[in-house]
């Protein structure tokens, strides 16, 4: 039985004829929130936001409305908004979809944003290798610029404002968000200790400054359409709104789907939504929310109090897909980037592919990152290739814990979370690899097993 | 005298003990007011440059008194104590500023293991080349490795490879695989000596310092980067393996370059110095010096410098030269020229020797383009000290005024000269050669020197105790670092011998010290009254020059000194 998605963000997307240019999206009633919007107090939009609780889709799940409570207005300076559209954490494509096939919804939700914070500019930092994208966002703003939903003296109010496009220049650090506000600056996206460049205070130019993921601002668009009171019935509470999954992996059919938040478990994600896994193939693992995110093991059973106070006892397939109980399971929703992965999948090969990523990506700023991480790969890309001894797995996991929670920015314990949860979970199985590799390397043997390392 | 500045301060609690420490002072600051053993480790922060906290060596635990959301008042435990709220996560102590209450841990086993781990991680891709390395001694990586390192290595990989020996500049030599990245040199390039040209290139574990493409690391402050390197990345091209740091002897002493009079140190074994570096002081030049002020020291190891008393050109003993002195100076018709390069106690002594032989004085004022940092205007250490000793009571031209004329008049027999060359000066010495004798004291030949009648050899700032008044007025102690050439004495020496053949008639064996030379000064000096020689502070002294502000001095802002306009002052 499949089960039908709930579009609200990708409502006319991949609709048969429903194309990207602004008449398309004015037929289908757009830009229509905008001026709802215009007619409405900055600071009662605001509070609609606060009031229908949707919290940031980028990775960390803050609230939005609270994002913009912290916004240092007595400075006086310039505020700045900034969209994230850096999308690189692996596993994830949900931003793409948005901008390529409904930008002007993008569009619609920033000005919407700028405009209750009362921004003076608002950017969308856009991933690099995004060009098609980013030709598309131009040609976006240019046709709302001449319909006047831009620039200024927007719809003929006093409010004026412009977004400007940038392109990033392919780091994955530059997503995050302090680190983008330096790219944006023109710097190497070395991000900033916070405290003190806290966005909302210290941001752009060391003005107060909100970022947003691109699928938040699309939200404030629908909260304005609904009302802060009518969004926050999607979903459940704390858990507003819809999210979109991007399913990867071992799955018979994988893409993009938009649920309200615990509107489907994992499980029906999985074999209702994706059409299960391949032929003859078992589930073994489920990354939930983005590469950084902690490995869920398939035979796992997840127990414990919600935090109403009501227990909950979980199989993997019975986890509700939205953010506290994916918390709740000792992972999170991060990005929305679900991977999955079926009983052909090696641990240690799988684990050796992400900490490659996170080798790569680190800016190389803190010490702990910076040599942590490449050398937790250094160590992983030698047990797959032969070289694995029985003291790596503890070596790995206390490499990690020697860098989370101890660096500038969240990249460390998104390098590290990964580590730390497949050892957890899959102790076994790097120790097995360490055996055997030991034994044939006894026999004189070649240990280097074929492998599908990038 | 001294200025006490009233600071205001909180009170902390360190590792279950209170504490008073300044207010809104970072963790590691306030760490050092509170006692050595409770210093925090740390690479990349450094009290003169901005906080980037990227080597995260400076880990502590830190909580505060906790308040009620709604009502904002304190909670408290049980037994009436506020509560504490601690932070989730260890925090950086240098970007953490103190406030009223605040809890701090510094040495927890989880602080411990952080910092353990931050060791091991910047050992794992170093070259461990210590025994070659010329910052082996003050390494601050050796130091912390030492307690914080395990031992051996639990890295089995292979370590990366970087470039080992980059010319940076005409003084500054990169090793990149010691590099720890804490940016410290690139942070000094661009908010200091504001010549941006240092940066990082690649990412990651490949991130290397480099100069710009097409730029050079050449600033006349280049060699700060290499002070403030915690490791052995930045080297000095002179100093790299002439000499291990341990052997070295360090002297306190004063850059006679400029009239900032940049606090230096001197590094020293068996009477040849190896280098200077700045000594931290944050009212004349915080932690920095230039370049040249550096390179001083090579002067004094010149060839051209003089090393024997003589009297008509022939080497003689320093009583026949006295004998010789003594003799001219009876003859009266004497003229001066000081020095503002000479120490306090020589200017104040001269002033005496001006005094008792009625002599017509003149001293030159030696000016240069300043950098707005810590080259002034002022090319002399001293100016304001031959102010305050009496020797001078207007600023001295650039040339020679009236003296000049009463020398070409034939109104002068005896001239004696400080420093000065007279050739420079525009007094043809050849043509007055029967009628003005010249008594010079200097450190260097030159064309006045190969015509003296009597000469007596300076000795450099190195060789000699004394004092320096800065631009600011501040009374600045140097002390000898090494031996003077075989035989010699300080000026002030040979200037007191003469004074006392001249006034008292006796003859003085052996050198004054400095405690009695300063009894009598703080006698007689009106702004030293009372300043005993053993109680200059080693940060120097504050005058009070409100007496010459209406003075035009020639130099303009720079790093510590703001001139006062003239205007101002009514
Ligand atoms: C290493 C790292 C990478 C990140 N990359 C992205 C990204 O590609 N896109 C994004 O929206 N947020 C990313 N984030 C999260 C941002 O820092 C920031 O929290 C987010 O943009 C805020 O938007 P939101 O509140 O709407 O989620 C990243 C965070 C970290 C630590
Ligand atoms: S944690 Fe990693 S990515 Fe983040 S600042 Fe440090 S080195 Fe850079
Ligand atoms: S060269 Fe020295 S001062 Fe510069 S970043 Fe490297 S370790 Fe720090
Ligand atoms: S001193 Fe480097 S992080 Fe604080």
């Amino acid at each position: 039985m499949a089960i039908e998605e709930k579009r609200l963000i990708l409502k006319y997307t991949d609709q048969p004829g429903y194309t990207n240019d602004i008449d398309c999206y004015i037929k289908h009633g757009g830009y229509e929130d905008l001026k709802k919007a215009f007619k409405m107090k900055p600071e009662d939009i605001c509070e609609e936001v606060l009031q229908s609780g949707v919290r940031g889709r980028g990775g960390a799940g803050f609230p939005a409305g609270m994002k913009w409570k912290f916004l240092d207005r007595k400075s006086g300076k310039p505020i700045y908004l900034i969209c994230n559209a850096d999308e690189s954490e692996p596993g994830t494509f949900k931003d793409r979809q948005i901008i390529h096939k409904d930008p002007h919804q993008l569009i619609e939700g920033i000005l919407c944003s700028a405009y209750a914070i009362q921004a003076k500019l608002a950017f969308i930092y856009i991933r690099g290798e995004f060009f098609e994208g980013y030709k598309i966002l131009e040609r976006a703003i240019e046709e709302a610029r001449v319909k006047n939903f831009l620039g200024d003296n927007i719809l003929g109010s006093d409010y004026s404002c412009d977004i400007i496009v940038h392109r990033g220049a392919g780091a994955y650090i530059c997503g995050e968000e302090t680190g983008l506000i330096e790219s944006l600056e023109g710097k190497r996206a070395n991000p900033r200790i916070k405290p003190p460049y806290f966005p909302a205070a210290l941001g752009l130019y060391q003005c107060p400054t909100i970022v947003n993921n691109v699928e938040t601002l699309c939200d404030v668009k629908h909260v304005i359409n609904m009302g802060g009171k009518e969004f926050a019935k999607i979903g459940t509470p704390g858990n507003t709104g819809t999210r979109i999954w991007c399913v990867s992996g071992h799955v018979q059919k994988p893409g993009y789907y938009e649920f309200p938040c615990a509107g489907v478990t994992l499980g029906e994600l999985i074999y209702d939504v994706c059409g299960g896994l391949l032929p003859g193939r078992k589930l073994k693992a489920v990354i939930p929310g983005g590469s950084s995110s902690k490995i869920l093991r398939a035979d796992e059973r997840f127990t414990g109090k919600k935090k109403d106070g009501t227990e909950f006892d979980w199989g993997i397939e019975d986890i509700p897909m939205d953010f506290d109980s994916l918390s709740l399971v000792g992972s999170m929703s991060g990005s929305g980037g679900v991977i999955i992965m079926d009983d052909s999948t090696d641990m240690v090969e799988a684990l050796a592919n992400i900490n490659y990523f996170y080798a790569h990506e680190s800016c190389g700023q803190c010490t702990p990152c910076r040599e942590g991480v490449p050398w937790m790969k250094k160590i992983t890309t030698r047990m797959c290739t032969g070289g694995a001894r029985e003291e790596d797995v503890d070596l790995l996991k206390s490499v990690a814990d020697q860098i989370a929670g101890r660096t500038i920015c969240a990249f460390g314990e998104a390098a590290s979370w990964p580590v730390q949860s497949f050892i957890a979970k899959f102790k076994d199985e790097f120790e097995a690899k360490a055996k055997e590799q030991a034994i044939l390397r006894k026999q004189g043997e070649d240990t280097a097993t074929e492998t599908s390392l990038i | 005298m001294l200025e006490v500045k009233v600071i205001d301060t909180v009170t902390i609690n360190v590792d279950g003990e209170l504490a008073q420490v300044p207010k809104g002072v970072n963790v590691i600051e306030a760490m050092r007011v509170v006692g050595k053993e409770k210093e925090i480790p740390h690479y990349c922060y450094h009290p003169k440059l901005s906080v980037v906290g990227n080597c995260r060596m400076c880990l502590v635990e830190v909580g505060n008194p906790m308040r009620d959301r709604q009502t904002g008042e304190a909670i408290l435990e049980e037994n009436g104590e506020p509560k504490i709220g601690w932070a989730p996560k260890p925090v950086i102590a240098c970007a953490t500023n103190v406030s009223e209450g605040m809890h701090v841990r510094t040495n927890t086993p989880s602080l411990v293991d952080c910092r353990n781990g931050v060791t091991e991680f910047l050992l794992i891709n170093h070259p461990l080349d210590c025994p070659i390395c010329d910052q082996a001694g003050e390494c601050r990586l050796q130091e912390f490795s030492a307690e914080h390192g395990r031992g051996y290595s639990r890295f089995k990989e292979e370590k990366n490879v970087k470039p080992k020996r980059t010319r940076l500049g005409p003084r500054v030599t990169l090793d990149d695989e010691r590099c720890i990245l804490c940016s410290r040199c690139v942070r000094f390039s661009q908010e200091v000596a504001k010549d941006d040209v240092l940066g990082f290139v690649d990412r990651g574990t490949y991130s290397t310092l480099t100069c710009y493409p097409g730029k050079e690391l050449s600033n006349n402050y280049s060699l700060n980067t290499v002070d403030i390197c915690p490791v052995g990345a930045l080297t000095s091209t002179d100093f790299r393996f002439k000499m291990r740091v341990w052997f070295l002897k360090r002297t306190h002493s004063i850059c006679t370059e400029s009239s900032v009079g940049a606090n230096t140190e001197i590094w020293s074994r068996e009477g040849k110095i190896y280098r200077i570096t700045p000594r931290r002081n944050d009212a004349v030049n915080d932690t920095w010096m230039t370049d040249s002020g550096r390179g001083l020291f090579k002067e004094s190891e010149s060839e051209e410098r003089l090393k024997s008393y003589s009297v008509d050109q022939v080497a003689k003993s320093l009583d026949d030269a006295i004998a010789a002195t003594r003799e001219l100076l009876e003859g009266g018709s004497i003229g001066v020229i000081g020095s503002a390069h000479s120490s306090l106690e020589e200017q104040y002594l001269l002033q005496k020797i001006v005094k008792h032989t009625n002599a017509s004085f003149e001293m030159i004022q030696h000016t240069g383009e300043g950098d707005g940092l810590l080259m002034s205007e002022d090319r002399t250490p001293n100016l304001r000290g031959a102010l305050i000793t009496g020797l001078i009571n207007q600023l001295p031209d650039t040339r020679l005024g009236q003296l000049k004329e009463a020398i070409e008049g034939g109104q002068i027999k005896t001239l004696l000269v400080f420093n000065e060359d007279l050739e420079q000066l525009g007094i043809d010495l050849g043509s007055l050669k029967d009628s003005v004798q010249v008594i010079y004291f200097g450190s260097s030949k030159n064309s006045t020197s190969e015509q003296a009648k009597v000469i007596f050899p300076s000795l450099s700032v190195f060789e000699k105790d004394g004092t320096f008044v800065n631009q600011n007025f501040i009374l600045q102690k140097f002390k000898q670092a090494i031996l003077p050439p075989m035989g010699l004495m300080p000026d002030y020496g040979v200037l007191t011998a003469i004074l006392s053949e001249l006034v008292e008639n006796t003859h003085t064996v052996g050198m004054p010290s400095m405690e009695s030379l300063w009894g009598e000064i703080s006698k007689t000096v009106e702004l030293l009254k009372s300043v005993q020689w053993s109680e200059i502070p080693e940060e120097g002294l504050a005058l009070n020059g409100d007496a010459f502000a209406s003075m035009n001095f020639v130099e303009t802002e720079n790093l510590k000194f703001k001139p006062t306009l003239v205007s101002e002052i009514v």
